[in-house]
Protein backbone atom coordinates (compact mmCIF):
# COMPACT_ATOMS: atom_id res chain seq x y z
CA UNK A 1 0.00 0.00 0.00
CA UNK A 2 2.75 2.43 0.94
CA UNK A 3 4.67 2.38 -2.33
CA UNK A 4 1.64 2.56 -4.52
CA UNK A 5 -0.13 5.09 -2.40
CA UNK A 6 2.45 7.78 -3.03
CA UNK A 7 1.26 8.34 -6.53
CA UNK A 8 -2.33 7.21 -6.18
CA UNK A 9 -4.61 9.58 -7.94
CA UNK A 10 -8.15 8.44 -8.02
CA UNK A 11 -10.56 9.84 -10.52
CA UNK A 12 -14.29 9.61 -10.10
CA UNK A 13 -15.29 11.97 -12.86
CA UNK A 14 -18.49 10.96 -14.56
CA UNK A 15 -17.10 12.77 -17.56
CA UNK A 16 -14.13 15.02 -17.94
CA UNK A 17 -14.51 17.88 -20.29
CA UNK A 18 -11.11 18.97 -21.44
CA UNK A 19 -12.27 21.67 -23.82
CA UNK A 20 -14.39 23.40 -21.21
CA UNK A 21 -12.99 26.91 -21.18
CA UNK A 22 -13.13 28.85 -17.94
CA UNK A 23 -14.61 32.32 -17.90
CA UNK A 24 -12.58 35.11 -16.36
CA UNK A 25 -15.02 35.44 -13.47
CA UNK A 26 -13.48 33.16 -10.88
CA UNK A 27 -13.95 33.52 -7.15
CA UNK A 28 -11.58 32.29 -4.48
CA UNK A 29 -12.54 31.69 -0.88
CA UNK A 30 -9.86 30.82 1.64
CA UNK A 31 -11.08 28.45 4.32
CA UNK A 32 -9.31 28.87 7.60
CA UNK A 33 -12.03 29.40 10.18
CA UNK A 34 -15.51 28.02 10.76
CA UNK A 35 -16.99 31.38 9.73
CA UNK A 36 -15.47 30.85 6.30
CA UNK A 37 -17.95 28.00 5.79
CA UNK A 38 -20.70 30.64 5.71
CA UNK A 39 -18.64 32.75 3.32
CA UNK A 40 -18.40 29.70 1.06
CA UNK A 41 -22.18 29.31 1.04
CA UNK A 42 -22.71 32.97 0.22
CA UNK A 43 -20.14 32.98 -2.57
CA UNK A 44 -21.48 29.77 -4.11
CA UNK A 45 -25.09 30.93 -3.82
CA UNK A 46 -24.19 34.18 -5.62
CA UNK A 47 -22.39 32.22 -8.33
CA UNK A 48 -25.34 29.84 -8.88
CA UNK A 49 -27.63 32.85 -9.27
CA UNK A 50 -25.23 34.50 -11.73
CA UNK A 51 -25.00 31.32 -13.83
CA UNK A 52 -28.79 31.03 -13.90
CA UNK A 53 -29.56 27.88 -11.92
CA UNK A 54 -33.10 27.25 -10.71
CA UNK A 55 -33.82 27.08 -7.00
CA UNK A 56 -33.41 23.29 -6.67
CA UNK A 57 -30.05 23.30 -8.47
CA UNK A 58 -28.95 26.29 -6.40
CA UNK A 59 -29.76 24.31 -3.26
CA UNK A 60 -27.94 21.22 -4.56
CA UNK A 61 -24.77 23.12 -5.45
CA UNK A 62 -24.66 25.18 -2.26
CA UNK A 63 -25.23 22.05 -0.17
CA UNK A 64 -22.47 20.17 -2.03
CA UNK A 65 -20.13 23.14 -1.52
CA UNK A 66 -20.97 23.16 2.18
CA UNK A 67 -20.14 19.45 2.49
CA UNK A 68 -16.88 19.75 0.58
CA UNK A 69 -15.81 22.90 2.42
CA UNK A 70 -16.50 21.26 5.76
CA UNK A 71 -14.48 18.21 4.71
CA UNK A 72 -11.56 20.44 3.80
CA UNK A 73 -11.92 22.37 7.05
CA UNK A 74 -12.21 19.34 9.34
CA UNK A 75 -9.98 16.79 7.62
CA UNK A 76 -7.69 19.02 5.59
CA UNK A 77 -7.10 21.70 8.20
CA UNK A 78 -8.55 24.32 5.89
CA UNK A 79 -8.18 24.93 2.21
CA UNK A 80 -9.07 27.05 -0.76
CA UNK A 81 -12.26 26.97 -2.79
CA UNK A 82 -12.22 28.23 -6.34
CA UNK A 83 -15.52 28.84 -8.10
CA UNK A 84 -15.59 29.25 -11.83
CA UNK A 85 -18.06 28.99 -14.65
CA UNK A 86 -16.96 26.62 -17.40
CA UNK A 87 -18.75 26.42 -20.74
CA UNK A 88 -19.23 23.50 -23.05
CA UNK A 89 -21.24 23.20 -26.22
CA UNK A 90 -22.84 26.55 -25.53
CA UNK A 91 -24.01 25.44 -22.08
CA UNK A 92 -23.01 26.99 -18.80
CA UNK A 93 -21.95 25.33 -15.62
CA UNK A 94 -20.51 25.98 -12.22
CA UNK A 95 -17.34 24.31 -11.06
CA UNK A 96 -16.15 24.02 -7.49
CA UNK A 97 -12.51 23.22 -6.88
CA UNK A 98 -11.63 22.59 -3.25
CA UNK A 99 -8.01 22.05 -2.41
CA UNK A 100 -6.58 21.27 0.97
CA UNK A 101 -3.12 20.41 2.22
CA UNK A 102 -4.31 17.81 4.67
CA UNK A 103 -3.24 14.20 5.11
CA UNK A 104 -5.10 13.04 2.02
CA UNK A 105 -7.71 10.31 1.82
CA UNK A 106 -6.15 6.84 2.13
CA UNK A 107 -9.07 5.07 0.47
CA UNK A 108 -11.23 7.29 -1.72
CA UNK A 109 -13.62 4.49 -2.64
CA UNK A 110 -14.36 3.87 1.04
CA UNK A 111 -14.71 7.60 1.69
CA UNK A 112 -17.33 7.85 -1.04
CA UNK A 113 -19.51 5.20 0.60
CA UNK A 114 -22.39 6.58 2.65
CA UNK A 115 -21.89 6.28 6.35
CA UNK A 116 -18.11 6.39 6.14
CA UNK A 117 -16.77 8.97 8.53
CA UNK A 118 -13.68 9.72 10.50
CA UNK A 119 -15.00 13.05 11.73
CA UNK A 120 -18.03 14.69 13.23
CA UNK A 121 -20.40 14.38 10.30
CA UNK A 122 -22.90 11.82 9.17
CA UNK A 123 -20.51 10.29 6.69
CA UNK A 124 -22.56 11.48 3.76
CA UNK A 125 -20.28 14.36 2.84
CA UNK A 126 -18.22 13.10 -0.06
CA UNK A 127 -20.62 10.56 -1.53
CA UNK A 128 -23.57 12.88 -1.00
CA UNK A 129 -21.81 15.81 -2.64
CA UNK A 130 -21.00 13.57 -5.61
CA UNK A 131 -24.70 12.77 -6.09
CA UNK A 132 -25.59 16.46 -6.02
CA UNK A 133 -23.18 17.33 -8.83
CA UNK A 134 -22.95 16.19 -12.47
CA UNK A 135 -19.20 15.65 -12.50
CA UNK A 136 -17.05 14.78 -9.56
CA UNK A 137 -13.38 14.08 -9.27
CA UNK A 138 -11.21 13.43 -6.23
CA UNK A 139 -7.45 13.75 -6.49
CA UNK A 140 -5.67 12.79 -3.34
CA UNK A 141 -2.13 11.96 -2.39
CA UNK A 142 -1.49 10.51 1.05
CA UNK A 143 0.36 13.24 2.92
CA UNK A 144 -0.05 15.60 0.01
CA UNK A 145 -3.55 16.95 0.32
CA UNK A 146 -6.81 16.49 -1.50
CA UNK A 147 -8.43 18.31 -4.38
CA UNK A 148 -12.08 17.81 -5.24
CA UNK A 149 -13.40 19.17 -8.53
CA UNK A 150 -17.18 19.14 -8.85
CA UNK A 151 -19.25 20.60 -11.68
CA UNK A 152 -22.94 21.04 -12.26
CA UNK A 153 -24.30 22.08 -15.64
CA UNK A 154 -27.29 24.32 -16.17
CA UNK A 155 -30.00 22.20 -17.77
CA UNK A 156 -30.98 23.38 -21.24
CA UNK B 1 -20.63 36.54 19.34
CA UNK B 2 -18.17 34.39 21.27
CA UNK B 3 -20.44 33.72 24.24
CA UNK B 4 -21.15 30.03 24.42
CA UNK B 5 -24.31 30.41 26.49
CA UNK B 6 -26.77 31.85 24.00
CA UNK B 7 -27.20 31.87 20.27
CA UNK B 8 -29.64 34.76 20.33
CA UNK B 9 -32.29 32.53 18.78
CA UNK B 10 -35.58 33.15 20.60
CA UNK B 11 -37.10 30.16 22.36
CA UNK B 12 -40.70 30.91 23.35
CA UNK B 13 -42.88 28.87 25.63
CA UNK B 14 -46.59 28.46 24.96
CA UNK B 15 -48.12 26.26 27.61
CA UNK B 16 -46.19 23.02 27.55
CA UNK B 17 -44.64 23.61 24.15
CA UNK B 18 -41.44 25.44 23.22
CA UNK B 19 -41.37 27.26 19.91
CA UNK B 20 -38.18 28.19 18.17
CA UNK B 21 -36.60 28.34 14.77
CA UNK B 22 -33.27 27.94 13.06
CA UNK B 23 -31.71 30.79 11.13
CA UNK B 24 -30.01 30.37 7.81
CA UNK B 25 -26.78 31.88 9.07
CA UNK B 26 -26.38 29.29 11.78
CA UNK B 27 -22.77 28.17 11.90
CA UNK B 28 -21.49 25.01 13.53
CA UNK B 29 -20.70 26.57 16.90
CA UNK B 30 -24.06 28.29 17.05
CA UNK B 31 -25.81 25.03 16.17
CA UNK B 32 -24.15 23.26 19.08
CA UNK B 33 -24.88 26.15 21.45
CA UNK B 34 -28.50 26.07 20.33
CA UNK B 35 -28.73 22.34 21.06
CA UNK B 36 -27.46 22.90 24.59
CA UNK B 37 -29.75 25.86 25.18
CA UNK B 38 -32.82 24.06 23.92
CA UNK B 39 -32.23 20.93 25.98
CA UNK B 40 -31.71 23.12 29.06
CA UNK B 41 -35.01 24.86 28.36
CA UNK B 42 -36.88 21.58 27.81
CA UNK B 43 -35.78 20.48 31.24
CA UNK B 44 -36.21 23.85 33.01
CA UNK B 45 -39.62 24.62 31.49
CA UNK B 46 -40.82 21.01 31.76
CA UNK B 47 -42.31 21.03 28.30
CA UNK B 48 -43.71 18.05 26.47
CA UNK B 49 -43.29 19.35 22.95
CA UNK B 50 -40.89 21.44 20.87
CA UNK B 51 -41.65 23.04 17.54
CA UNK B 52 -38.61 23.99 15.48
CA UNK B 53 -39.39 26.09 12.45
CA UNK B 54 -36.82 25.59 9.70
CA UNK B 55 -38.52 27.57 6.95
CA UNK B 56 -35.63 30.03 6.95
CA UNK B 57 -33.04 27.35 6.21
CA UNK B 58 -31.93 27.58 2.60
CA UNK B 59 -29.82 24.47 2.90
CA UNK B 60 -29.51 21.52 5.26
CA UNK B 61 -26.16 19.84 4.98
CA UNK B 62 -25.09 16.73 6.84
CA UNK B 63 -23.95 18.77 9.83
CA UNK B 64 -27.28 20.55 10.30
CA UNK B 65 -29.08 17.24 9.69
CA UNK B 66 -27.02 15.61 12.40
CA UNK B 67 -27.78 18.52 14.74
CA UNK B 68 -31.53 18.08 14.17
CA UNK B 69 -31.33 14.32 14.70
CA UNK B 70 -29.38 14.75 17.92
CA UNK B 71 -31.79 17.42 19.13
CA UNK B 72 -34.77 15.16 18.52
CA UNK B 73 -33.04 12.29 20.29
CA UNK B 74 -32.03 14.37 23.32
CA UNK B 75 -35.52 15.85 23.60
CA UNK B 76 -37.02 12.38 23.44
CA UNK B 77 -34.77 11.25 26.27
CA UNK B 78 -36.07 14.21 28.26
CA UNK B 79 -39.64 13.17 27.51
CA UNK B 80 -40.40 15.82 24.93
CA UNK B 81 -41.51 15.43 21.35
CA UNK B 82 -39.79 17.53 18.68
CA UNK B 83 -41.47 18.53 15.45
CA UNK B 84 -39.42 20.15 12.72
CA UNK B 85 -41.69 22.29 10.56
CA UNK B 86 -41.55 24.17 7.31
CA UNK B 87 -38.77 22.51 5.35
CA UNK B 88 -38.43 24.13 1.92
CA UNK B 89 -39.13 21.74 -0.97
CA UNK B 90 -35.67 22.19 -2.59
CA UNK B 91 -34.10 21.35 0.78
CA UNK B 92 -36.19 18.16 0.97
CA UNK B 93 -35.11 17.14 -2.55
CA UNK B 94 -31.46 17.81 -1.76
CA UNK B 95 -31.57 15.90 1.54
CA UNK B 96 -32.95 12.83 -0.22
CA UNK B 97 -30.23 13.02 -2.86
CA UNK B 98 -27.62 13.42 -0.15
CA UNK B 99 -28.95 10.19 1.31
CA UNK B 100 -30.00 11.70 4.62
CA UNK B 101 -33.23 10.42 6.13
CA UNK B 102 -33.42 12.48 9.32
CA UNK B 103 -34.09 9.30 11.24
CA UNK B 104 -36.18 9.93 14.33
CA UNK B 105 -37.08 13.49 13.39
CA UNK B 106 -40.80 14.19 13.10
CA UNK B 107 -41.72 16.78 10.52
CA UNK B 108 -44.71 18.93 9.62
CA UNK B 109 -45.50 20.94 6.51
CA UNK B 110 -45.59 24.21 8.42
CA UNK B 111 -45.59 25.60 11.94
CA UNK B 112 -49.38 25.56 12.17
CA UNK B 113 -49.61 21.87 11.36
CA UNK B 114 -46.71 21.19 13.69
CA UNK B 115 -48.52 22.90 16.54
CA UNK B 116 -51.67 20.95 15.73
CA UNK B 117 -49.65 17.73 15.94
CA UNK B 118 -48.43 18.84 19.37
CA UNK B 119 -52.02 19.17 20.50
CA UNK B 120 -52.73 22.84 19.91
CA UNK B 121 -56.04 23.65 18.29
CA UNK B 122 -57.07 26.92 16.74
CA UNK B 123 -60.00 28.33 18.64
CA UNK B 124 -62.45 30.94 17.34
CA UNK B 125 -61.37 34.55 17.82
CA UNK B 126 -62.93 36.18 20.85
CA UNK B 127 -65.11 39.17 19.99
CA UNK B 128 -63.40 42.56 19.87
CA UNK B 129 -62.84 43.97 23.36
CA UNK B 130 -63.56 40.65 25.01
CA UNK B 131 -61.77 39.74 28.20
CA UNK B 132 -58.53 38.03 27.35
CA UNK B 133 -57.83 34.83 29.11
CA UNK B 134 -54.21 33.83 28.96
CA UNK B 135 -54.96 30.26 29.94
CA UNK B 136 -56.57 27.79 27.66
Amino acid sequence: MTQLANTSTTSHAARTDTDAAAEPGTTRVVLTTEEDLLTVRHAVRAATLAVGFGIVDQTRVVTAASELARNAYIHGGGGVLTIDCPRRHGGKGLRLTIRDEGPGIPDVDAALVDGFTTGAGLGHGLGGARRLMDEFEVRTVPGGGTTVVATRWVPR
Amino acid sequence: MSGPASTGVPILRLGDVLITGLLNELDDKAALAFTHELTERISADRVRGVLIDISRLEIIDSFVARTLMELAMMARLLGARVIVAGMRPPVAITLVELGIELVGVETALNAEQGMAALGWRQSPQPPEGAHRDSTR
